[in-house]
C-alpha cells in the first residue's frame, strides 16, 4: 500500500470522528483542529489499529499531532511489517 | 535520601516576557470561580470538624451522615484496632524517620506484612507509604522501556502515573472490552514483556471487571497481570481477597496491589506476590526506597484491622444489604445509576451535567448527607457523578434515612 492508499484509507476512517466535518489537511491537528478528546483518540485510534493490524502506543501518539503524521507513521509501520 | 538538587528561592518577580507557568491553568480556575460565585458551598474544600463514627461526621458545622468516604468495613473507629495504634503510637514514637531499606523497618511493618501474606495466603506482601505509591512503584519498576503495558482506559491515576514514570509503551483499551484487549495483546511483539494492568472494581461507577476471562486472555498472550484490588479488599470473595478471589482467578495473578485507605481504614499501601523474586523490589522500587515509612501506629491499625477482615463474615453480609437497598432504593425513585445490579459498595448516581450535580451535591449537604461528587476529567465518558460508597456500620434505618434526603434534595434540584 503506498501513502495515498494509507491517506484514503485513514481519511475514510475519521469520518465518523470528525463531527464537525472539518477539512482534512496534512497539517489539521488532532487536538486543536477536531478537538478529539481522550475517549475520541481512544476510538479513532483502535479503528486504525484494527484496519492495518498495527499497534499505536499512547507514546507513540504523542508524537503524532497532525493528520499528515499519523499518515507518515501508519504508512512507515506497514512498510516496516 | 534526597536526589533533589538544592535551587536558591526563585524570584517572585519574572523578569521579560516569559509566561506565567500557573496560566495553563486559568480555565479551571475559571470554572470554580464561577461555581462558587453562584452561591455554591465548595465540594472539594469540606472541613469534617468532628468525626463522631465511621458513618457520622460535623461538616460545616451539620450533623452529616458519611455516604463517600470508601471506609468500607467501618474499621476507623474499631476499639481493638484505636488501642493497637495507641500502644505503638507510645511504644515507638509518632514516625519512623526513615525509609523502609535504612532505619525505617520497625517491627510493626513486619507484623503488618505478616498479616497482609496470611490474608492473601500468598508469599510475598510489601507495604508502601500510600496505595498510590504502591501502583506508582510497582508499575514503573516492572515494566521499563521496550515492555508493553495493556491496561483499561478507566484506570486510576496512579496506574497511568505509573505507567508514565516507567516509560513502557502504554496500550489502552475500552473499559472492560474482551475483544479489544486480546486484539492488542496479540499485535504486541512476541518476544516484548507485556503487563496487563486490571481494576477488580473501578470506582467511579461502582462496576466489577470480567476478570476470569481477561486474566485467561492475558495468560494466553504471556503476559504478567497486576490487579488492583482497592475497592474489594474485606468484602469481595469467600476470604475478602477481591474480584479475583471471587471469580476463581487468584492464582494466575501475579501482583495484587490494595491500600490501608478503604477497608482497613487507615492508610498506607501494599502488593502482594507469589513471584519467587519479588523481595528484590524492596531495592529497586524507587517510591518504596525514597520515602519516609509509615508511623507505626499506622502499621499497628493496619495489621490489627487485616486480622480483623479476616473474620469479618457478618459486616460483610450487612455491607451487602445495605448496597442492595440503596441501589434498590434510589433506582425506584427514578435516579440514573451506574450499574443495573448493585457490584459492589459503590453506588454511582449519574447526573446530568455539571451545575446540576454540583446543586444535588450542595442540596445533599444541606440534608446532612456527605457523598463524592465526581466531575471529569476523573470521570469516564466526562459524566458527573454522585459517587455513594456504603460502610458496613450503616444501619439499615440510616439508609432509609439517606433515601429520604436523595428523594427530597433530587425533586427540589429538578432530577427526578
Amino acid at each position: 500500500m503506498d501513502r495515498a492508499q494509507t491517506d484514503q484509507t485513514i481519511r475514510s476512517l475519521i469520518e465518523p470522528f470528525n463531527k464537525k466535518g472539518i477539512e482534512i489537511a496534512d497539517s489539521t491537528t488532532f487536538a486543536g483542529d477536531l478537538e478529539f478528546d481522550s475517549l475520541t483518540v481512544m476510538d479513532f485510534v483502535a479503528a486504525i489499529e484494527d484496519e492495518f493490524d498495527v499497534i499505536i502506543s499512547m507514546n507513540q501518539q504523542a508524537e503524532i499531532e497532525t493528520y499528515g503524521q499519523l499518515v507518515d507513521a501508519v504508512h512507515k509501520m506497514q512498510a516496516d511489517a | 535520601m534526597s536526589e533533589g538538587i538544592s535551587q536558591p528561592d526563585r524570584p517572585q518577580v519574572r523578569e521579560g516576557d516569559a509566561p506565567d507557568l500557573f496560566s495553563k491553568f486559568d480555565d479551571l480556575i475559571a470554572m470554580r470561580e464561577g461555581l462558587l460565585a453562584s452561591g455554591q458551598e465548595d465540594p472539594f474544600n469540606l472541613v469534617m470538624e468532628k468525626v463522631l463514627s465511621p458513618t457520622r461526621a460535623i461538616c460545616n458545622g451539620r450533623d452529616t451522615i458519611l455516604l463517600g468516604t470508601y471506609n468500607y468495613m467501618g474499621m476507623t473507629f474499631d476499639p481493638d484496632v484505636v488501642a493497637a495504634g495507641k500502644q505503638a503510637l507510645a511504644d515507638f514514637g509518632s514516625g519512623t524517620t526513615g525509609s523502609r531499606v535504612l532505619n525505617g523497618t520497625y517491627q510493626g511493618h513486619r507484623e503488618c506484612e505478616d498479616a497482609l501474606r496470611e490474608f492473601y495466603a500468598m508469599d510475598h506482601a510489601m507495604v508502601f507509604s500510600t496505595g498510590y505509591q504502591a501502583n506508582l512503584g510497582i508499575i514503573s519498576t516492572i515494566a521499563g522501556k521496550g515492555d508493553y503495558i495493556v491496561l483499561d482506559i478507566d484506570s486510576h491515576a496512579s496506574i497511568w502515573d505509573g505507567c508514565a514514570m516507567g516509560k513502557a509503551e502504554v496500550v489502552p483499551f475500552r473499559h472492560n472490552d474482551l475483544d479489544a484487549m486480546e486484539k492488542r495483546l496479540r499485535r504486541i511483539p512476541e518476544d516484548a514483556g507485556k503487563l496487563v494492568v486490571l481494576e477488580g472494581v473501578y470506582s467511579m461507577l461502582g462496576d466489577v471487571a470480567p476478570l476470569k476471562e481477561m486474566v485467561a486472555i492475558a495468560k494466553k498472550y504471556g503476559a504478567m497481570v497486576l490487579v488492583d484490588e482497592a475497592h474489594s479488599m474485606g468484602f469481595i470473595g469467600e476470604n475478602g481477597r477481591g474480584v479475583c478471589e471471587e471469580q476463581g482467578v487468584i492464582e494466575d495473578v501475579d501482583f495484587i496491589i490494595g491500600t490501608f485507605s478503604k477497608s482497613v481504614g487507615t492508610v498506607g499501601g501494599f502488593c502482594v506476590s507469589n513471584h519467587p523474586k519479588f523481595e528484590i523490589m524492596r531495592l529497586v522500587c524507587r517510591p518504596y526506597v525514597f520515602t519516609a515509612s509509615l508511623p507505626p501506629s499506622v502499621v499497628a491499625t493496619a495489621a490489627t484491622s487485616i486480622r480483623k477482615l479476616m473474620h469479618g463474615g457478618n459486616k460483610r453480609a450487612h455491607l451487602w444489604e445495605n448496597s442492595r437497598r440503596l441501589h434498590a432504593g434510589l433506582k425506584d425513585l427514578g435516579f440514573e445509576l451506574g450499574t443495573d445490579e448493585p457490584q459492589s459498595a459503590i453506588v454511582a448516581v449519574i447526573m446530568p451535567d455539571l451545575a446540576k450535580g454540583a446543586a444535588m451535591w450542595e442540596a445533599l449537604l444541606k440534608e446532612g448527607l456527605y457523598v463524592n461528587l465526581a466531575r471529569p476529567p476523573a470521570t469516564p465518558a466526562n459524566m458527573t457523578l454522585l459517587r455513594c460508597s456504603l460502610c458496613a456500620e450503616h444501619s439499615a434505618e440510616e439508609v432509609g434515612t439517606i433515601l429520604g434526603m436523595f428523594e427530597r434534595a433530587g425533586k427540589a434540584v429538578g432530577i427526578i
